[in-house]
């Protein structure tokens, strides 16, 4: 039995040793560390998405402006850092410690940036929240392409690579972790109640503003710190890579997972991030060689279509409303 | 079957797990019907597998293909001709949807997963750069057909180009005015937000003032201004013979009709931004008789040109080839001729190899790599003829 003390902790400390663990046999293998690691990060931002979309009910379509608002401001942070380390610390661990100062910062600006996005325009309800939010994407898109010192639209490179499948897959089993005490707290039932019935939870006494604000920060804040990931392992940040289209990819994995469910949100981040790579084994083992170009130009068409097919067969995502910790079947369809 | 998608989905994603345990280079699996060649596929070790990387889908999905397609002509003719030293040559492709991430991504699979002996792309700098990262650390010689971005083989003494860097260009219109126009008294027109611009120019006034030239005046413009007549208008009072833009083809249409309106008669010079067809259509009679330098010309009398575009024109149904194409049949020649020449398939040999790449006689033009990697060969100088580009000069640097 564990002493009630240490259980906010103990998984906490399994996760990291795991993580070790993880790290100690993979991370030899460049591959799988890099594909790991863009899971990782879409695992993060599905995850954090899914507290504003999928626990409040609200539509944000900008989530890739706030990644993108982490990844510069992390990357931007980091690079006069490249050779910079602590005194009376081992380089490595210095680095890994600037290497966090570098992501609470990505994540602290993406949460400023979303508190002022949030506050004004989370008054509002459904469809206006949705523009806004794209349009905060595209301006953040276009004053980076606009700005020499971010590297204009060539892009930020020469960032420290510093990121690991430790530092990525922690971030991201504490953005579920987040996620999952918010979901299992009064907040998180204001914010369920906010989903079913805005105006009977305010004449139940939530503020529902406060709440949705709150919701946007804390999500915000996972966005920027997954940028701040993918700025430390992908060799070059661009404003290119931080599209609405980006933004659709990830509403696509909350919507695709079941709205609401943190559970979902995962597997749909981890298989729609693999599905393309996977597809592009498949390919390459069945079609044989010389069928190159062609093969790889038809996998995108085939991976829209598995989506089609998902939401055909499932409309209501891979978990519905559902997590894998509800403990009681049935207990899972929340009210 | 509701509770068997989740399975099935998880059964798919796992597939790119499996790749991890394949061999090395694995022997290609048996060919569909449709596609089954007459001899029997050659065993993996008579193979030397190369990499490729381009936008197949995305917004510049055009450049990926026609990359691709230059790539294929030169494979197969180096495979028509015995491969190398016997070996076959086969490129595996994957496409970046003109994403960064994915380019890197890409490029570590070429790396760790195929272990290909040599990559070649990507078109858009961005990528390249993305790449040149991941193939320098492996030491894996990357060879980018079209970057002209000068920091991409700044990244490290495995990445190679095979087309000149922007700032040549100014040089090549300075050569081309001062020799062949026989100007005097050239003015500046340039965008100062863009890098491009800005290069072009200082390059272009040093060297025109040195070849004996005088530039009579500078003024600059920001990209997407409508209205240019007050800087066209200082720039009258200097009497140029000839105006240097080397903007982009949206707004040099307009700055060269105000300046037809302003009754400016000097000729109009310009870099490979120009190169568009939509440049006709906003110049109309304005761009007339301009001048524009850019890597290629179809129309080029140089032989190994017109080998090229004969042999293109008859595997793609009589289509002109665009000068990503020609870059990539370079590139991959080149690349060839290394592989050919390198003592072992190792990377360091390879890149040795690659680094000795002289007079190389491409469809672009005849090319030697310098010491940091970048092509020194002749720019095409295009004249504006009638709402068309024809060859005009070859400037060599």
């Amino acid at each position: 039995m564990v002493p009630p003390g240490l259980r906010g902790v103990l998984p906490v400390v399994l996760a990291c040793l795991a993580l070790a663990a993880g790290q100690r046999l993979f991370g030899g293998q460049e591959f799988f560390v890099y594909v790991a690691s863009l899971v990782g990060v879409n695992v993060v931002l599905a995850v954090s998405l899914n507290v504003v979309n999928g626990m409040t009910g609200q539509f944000s379509i900008g989530h890739a402006g706030f990644m993108a608002v982490g990844a510069y401001a992390a990357g931007r942070l980091s690079l006069p850092l490249g050779d910079v380390a602590v005194s009376g610390l081992p380089v490595a661990a210095s680095d890994q410690l600037l290497f966090a100062v570098s992501l609470l910062a990505g994540g602290v600006a993406a949460a400023a940036c979303g508190f002022v996005v949030g506050l004004p325009s989370l008054r509002l309800k459904g469809d206006y929240l949705a523009i806004v939010t794209l349009g905060f994407g595209e301006i953040v898109r276009v004053i980076i392409q606009n700005t020499p010192a971010l590297g204009g639209a060539l892009g930020l490179s020469g960032i420290p690579q510093r990121g690991s499948l430790f530092a990525v897959w922690l971030c991201a089993f504490l953005a579920v972790l987040v996620a999952r005490r918010i979901a299992e707290s009064s907040h998180g039932r204001s914010l369920t109640a906010i989903r079913e019935d805005e105006v009977a939870a305010e004449a139940m006494g939530v503020n529902t503003t406060a709440y949705k604000v709150r919701a946007f920060v804390v999500s915000a804040f996972f966005a920027g710190v997954a940028g701040g990931l993918f700025a430390h392992f992908v060799p070059i940040i661009n404003p290119g890579s931080f599209t609405f289209v980006k933004s659709m990819e990830v509403v696509v994995m909350v919507v695709a997972g079941g709205l609401g469910s943190t559970t979902g949100s995962i597997l749909a981040a981890v298989v729609l991030t693999l599905l393309p790579e996977a597809l592009r084994s498949g390919f390459n083992r069945f079609a044989g060689e010389g069928a190159g170009a062609v093969v790889d130009q038809v996998r995108m068409p085939v991976y829209g279509l598995l989506l089609v097919v998902l939401m055909l067969a499932r409309p209501q995502g891979l978990f519905g409303t559902r997590e894998l910790w509800d403990r009681r079947k049935g207990q899972g369809a929340r009210p | 079957m509701r509770s068997l998608l989740p399975a099935l989905l998880a059964a798919a994603s796992l597939l790119a797990g499996c790749e991890k345990k394949q061999p090395a280079q694995a022997p290609a699996a048996p060919a569909t019907p449709e596609l089954k060649a007459p001899a029997a596929p050659p065993p993996a070790s008579d193979v030397i597998l190369l990499g490729e990387v381009g936008s197949l889908t995305g917004a510049e999905a055009t450049f990926g293909q026609s990359t691709h397609e230059g790539i294929q002509l030169a494979l197969e003719q180096a495979n028509a001709a015995g491969g190398v030293n016997g070996k076959k040559l086969e490129v595996r492709v994957y496409d970046d949807q003109g994403k960064p991430e994915e380019a890197a991504n890409a490029a570590v699979r070429l790396i760790n997963q195929d272990k290909v002996k040599l990559i070649l792309g990507e078109v858009a700098s961005t990528n390249s750069l993305a790449m040149a990262d991941k193939a320098q650390a492996a030491k894996v010689p990357m060879v980018s057909p079209s970057s002209t971005n000068e920091a991409v083989t700044q990244k490290g003494d495995y990445i190679f180009r095979v087309c000149f860097i922007d700032p040549f260009q100014g040089y090549a219109m300075a050569k081309f005015a001062r020799e062949t126009l026989k100007l005097q008294n050239v003015a500046v027109l340039q965008d100062n937000k863009s890098a491009y611009s800005t290069g072009l120019t200082g390059v272009f006034q040093l060297r025109f003032a040195e070849m004996g030239g005088k530039v009579a005046g500078v003024e600059s413009y920001s990209k997407g201004d409508t209205d240019f007549r007050a800087q066209l208008t200082a720039l009258k009072k200097a009497k140029p013979d000839g105006i240097y833009i080397p903007g982009y083809y949206t707004d040099v249409g307009l700055i060269a009709r105000q300046a037809q309106e302003l009754g400016l008669k000097a000729v109009l010079l310009g870099g490979d931004g120009w190169e568009s067809e939509k440049l006709f259509e906003l110049g109309g009679s304005a761009v007339d008789g301009s001048y524009y330098t850019n890597h290629y010309s179809p129309d080029s009398p140089n032989p190994a040109t017109q080998a090229f575009i004969s042999a293109y024109k008859a595997k793609h149904n009589g289509k002109v080839p665009d000068s990503l194409a020609a870059l990539a049949y370079d590139a991959a020649n080149v690349a060839v001729a290394a592989l050919r020449k390198s003592k072992s398939l190792e990377g360091p040999d390879i890149r040795d190899a690659l680094a000795q790449t002289k007079d190389f006689d491409g469809a672009a033009g005849k090319l030697t790599l310098d010491e940091k990697r970048n092509a020194t060969k002749p720019a095409v100088v295009l004249k504006v003829e009638n709402g068309k580009a024809v060859f005009a000069a070859s400037v060599s640097p």
